[in-house]
C-alpha cells in the first residue's frame, strides 16, 4: 500500500517539491546552531541596519543583530508552533469526529452544535483575547491555535465516519465481539485517515500564518527570541531604511506556508481515488 | 438432542422518517447442538434482521428490540450487559455475513484480522509465533491452498470466494458453538458457491458446530439443512424438517415458494418438449410499514377465504414437529 502511495505521490511533481521544502526547513531547524554564521541575540550596534553583504548576508537588524541567523532560529519557533498547535487540534477533532459519527444521535448533535458555536467566533480574534488574557509566550501561543483549529475537522471526521460506520466490516468487527473504543480507533480511525493528514498538512500552513500574525501583532512570541513574525514587525519601523529587514523573514512565511499547501493539496490528489480518473 | 440456542416470541422495530416499520413479530426458533436449521424467505422478509437480532446487533440509532429472549444453553443474552454480551459475541457464536466484499477491513493484511479475533478470543495470551501458527492452521482448515502467501493479502488481493473463506476462518477462530451464517454465498458465483457450501457442511460436522443457515434459496436448503423456518413478512409462517418441507408442505407460501424451483427431471424433460411453466407466487412481498391485516400472506395467497382477513392465525402443529400459520393447513 505503501508503495502504491509512493509510487503516486513521487508523480506529483508540486507536492513533491512542497515536501522536499518542507524536509529542507525541518533540517534548517533543528540544526540551526550548526548553520546560523551568528549567534541570533548578539548584537553589534556599529554595525547596525546594515545591507546584505558577504558578512551578513542578509544584512543586520536595528540592533546589529545578524538577520540570517535570526530567520534560521526563527524556523524553529515556526515549525515547532505549527505541529503542536496542529497536533492538538488534530486530537480534539478527530475524537470528536469519531465519537460524533460513530455514535450519531444525542451526541452527534450535541458535538455538532457546539461545532456550529465555534464556528461561530472569528477565530483571530478569539485567540486574540485568549492572548490578551493569558501571557504571550510560545506556549500559550501553540495551545490556543490549537484549541481554535479543531471544528472544521470535526465535521470533516465525522462526514467520513457517517459513510465508513454503514460499511459491512464495522458490523463485521462488531459481531466478532470487539468493543465499540477498539472498532472506532482500529478499524474506523485508519479508515477515515486520509482527509485527516490533509487537513493537518493545510493546517500547519494556518497555524504558522497564525502565529506569524500574532507575533507580528507583538502577542506571539516575545521579542528576543527570534520569530518570523517578531522580526517583520521589528522591520516595519525601518522600512524605508531597511527593506531587508522587512523582505527576507516576508519571504521565509510565504515559502513555508505555500510548502505546506502544495503538499496538502498533493495528499489530497494522490489519497483520493476519485481524483486520480481525472 | 439439547437446545443449544432457542430464540422466543423475539419482536423488533426499525423506525424510519417517523414511521414504525416491525421487522420481525413474534419470531421464535430452535437451534438443536449440531444441527443446521434453515431460515428461508423472500428478500426484506426479516430473515438478516433475525440474525442481527440475535448478537443484539441492531444498531441502536435504527431500530430496537422490542420484546423476547434469545436463549444461548439457557442464558437469556439480550438482558446481558455489553461488557458480558461481547464474551458471546464473536466468541461462543459467530456470525459471517452475506458480502465478504465489504466485510474485510480493506486497510488490514489477512493475517492481521485474524490475528485481531484470535488475539480477542483467546483466554491463554499466545506469542507471535503461536498466533502465526493458528492463522495458518485456519487458513488451511478452510482449506486456502497457500496460507503463507493469504496472511500477507489484503482482502482486494483475494477473490470473492477466498474472502468468504478467510470470513469463516475468522468467525472459527474462536472455536464457536453457533455459526450463524447470513446468505454466506449469495455475493458469490454458482461454482464457488458449492464449494463454500461444501466447506460449511464438512467444518460442521468436523468440528460439530450447530449452524443457523440464512438463505432465500432452497436448494441450499435442501443439500444442508435438518430442519427449516421460512419466513414470509417478520414472522414464521412454516417450519418442519427439511424433507418433511419438500414433502408436504402446509402453508400456501412455502407451497408457492417450492413451486417456483426448477427441478433437474423437469429441465431434463425440456428437451423431451413437455413444458411445466414455472409458477411465481403472485404480488410482492408486502412494504413492512404497511402490512395487512390478517394473515400477512393473504393478498398473494391462491386459497384465501374470508375468514383469513380479520385475523392473524397462530402457528400450530399440524403434524408432529410441523408447525404452520395458516387456517387452512391440516
Amino acid at each position: 500500500m505503501w508503495k502504491i502511495f509512493w509510487r503516486r505521490f513521487r508523480r506529483n511533481k508540486l507536492a513533491m517539491l512542497g515536501a522536499l521544502i518542507i524536509f529542507s526547513l525541518a533540517v534548517v531547524a533543528v540544526i540551526a546552531p550548526l548553520i546560523a554564521p551568528f549567534n541570533p541575540n548578539q548584537q553589534d550596534i556599529l554595525h547596525r541596519l546594515e545591507p546584505p553583504s558577504h558578512k551578513h548576508l542578509l544584512g543586520t537588524d536595528d540592533l546589529g543583530r545578524d538577520l540570517l541567523s535570526r530567520i534560521v532560529y526563527g524556523t524553529r519557533v515556526s515549525l515547532f508552533v505549527g505541529f503542536v498547535a496542529v497536533g492538538i487540534a488534530i486530537m480534539i477533532g478527530s475524537l470528536l469526529g469519531l465519537i460524533s459519527g460513530y455514535f450519531g444521535g444525542r451526541l452527534d448533535s450535541l458535538i455538532m452544535r457546539f461545532v456550529d458555536i465555534m464556528l461561530c467566533f472569528p477565530t483571530f480574534f478569539l485567540i486574540l483575547m485568549v492572548i490578551a488574557f493569558l501571557e504571550p509566550n510560545i506556549w500559550n501561543v501553540m495551545v490556543v491555535i490549537g484549541i481554535t483549529g479543531w471544528p472544521g475537522l470535526t465535521r470533516l471526521v465525522r462526514g467520513e465516519c457517517l459513510s465508513v460506520r454503514e460499511r459491512e466490516f464495522v458490523q463485521a468487527a462488531k459481531a466478532l465481539g470487539l468493543s465499540n473504543r477498539r472498532v472506532m480507533f482500529v478499524h474506523l480511525l485508519p479508515n477515515v485517515m486520509a482527509p485527516i493528514l490533509v487537513s493537518a498538512t493545510l493546517g500547519i500552513g494556518g497555524a504558522i500564518l497564525t502565529e506569524s500574525a500574532l507575533s507580528f501583532l507583538g502577542l506571539g512570541v516575545q521579542p528576543p527570541t527570534p520569530s518570523w513574525g517578531n522580526i517583520l514587525t521589528a522591520g516595519k519601523d525601518y522600512i524605508t531604511l531597511a527593506w531587508w529587514l522587512s523582505l527576507y523573514p516576508g519571504l521565509a512565511i510565504l515559502i513555508t506556508v505555500l510548502a505546506y499547501n502544495l503538499l496538502g493539496e498533493g495528499l489530497r490528489d494522490v489519497l483520493d481515488p476519485r481524483m486520480m480518473a481525472e | 438432542m439439547e437446545k443449544i440456542l432457542e430464540v422466543k416470541n423475539l419482536s423488533v422495530e426499525f423506525y424510519k422518517g417517523g414511521k414504525v416499520i416491525p421487522a420481525l413479530r413474534d419470531v421464535s426458533i430452535t437451534l438443536k447442538e449440531n444441527e443446521v436449521l434453515g431460515i428461508v424467505g423472500e428478500s426484506g422478509c426479516g430473515k438478516s434482521t433475525l440474525a442481527l437480532a440475535i448478537l443484539k446487533l441492531i444498531p441502536e440509532r435504527e431500530g430496537k428490540i422490542v420484546s423476547g429472549e434469545v436463549l444461548f444453553k439457557r442464558e437469556e443474552l439480550l438482558s446481558l450487559s455489553d461488557e458480558k454480551l461481547l464474551k458471546v459475541r464473536g466468541d461462543r457464536i459467530s456470525i459471517i455475513f452475506q458480502d465478504p466484499f465489504t466485510s474485510l477491513n480493506p486497510l488490514f493484511r489477512i493475517g492481521n484480522q485474524i490475528a485481531e479475533s484470535l488475539a480477542l478470543h483467546r483466554k491463554e495470551n499466545l506469542s507471535t509465533y503461536q498466533i502465526e501458527e493458528e492463522i495458518i492452521e485456519l487458513l488451511e482448515l478452510v482449506k486456502m491452498s497457500k496460507p503463507k502467501d493469504t496472511m500477507l493479502s489484503y482482502p482486494h488481493q483475494l477473490s470473492g470466494g477466498m474472502q468468504q473463506r478467510v470470513m469463516i476462518a475468522m468467525a472459527l477462530s474462536s472455536n464457536p458453538e453457533v455459526l450463524i451464517a447470513d446468505e454466506p454465498t449469495t455475493a458469490l458465483d454458482v461454482t464457488i458457491q458449492k464449494e463454500i457450501l461444501g466447506l460449511l457442511t464438512e467444518l460442521q460436522k468436523k468440528l460439530g458446530l450447530s449452524v443457523v443457515l440464512i438463505t432465500h434459496d432452497f436448494g441450499i436448503v435442501a443439500q444442508t439443512c435438518q430442519r427449516v423456518s421460512v419466513m414470509y413478512a417478520g414472522s414464521i409462517v412454516e417450519e418442519a424438517s427439511t424433507s418433511e418441507i419438500f414433502h408436504n408442505p402446509l402453508h400456501p407460501y412455502t407451497k408457492g415458494l417450492l413451486e417456483s424451483l426448477p427441478s433437474r427431471e423437469e429441465s431434463r424433460d425440456f428437451s423431451q418438449g413437455e413444458k411445466r411453466r414455472l409458477r411465481a407466487i403472485s404480488g410482492q412481498v408486502p412494504d413492512p410499514s404497511n402490512l395487512p391485516s390478517g394473515c400477512k400472506f393473504h393478498p398473494r395467497c391462491p386459497i384465501v377465504i374470508e375468514q383469513c382477513k380479520p385475523e392473524e392465525p397462530r402457528l400450530r402443529e399440524i403434524i408432529q414437529n410441523h408447525w404452520v400459520r395458516c387456517i387452512r393447513a391440516g
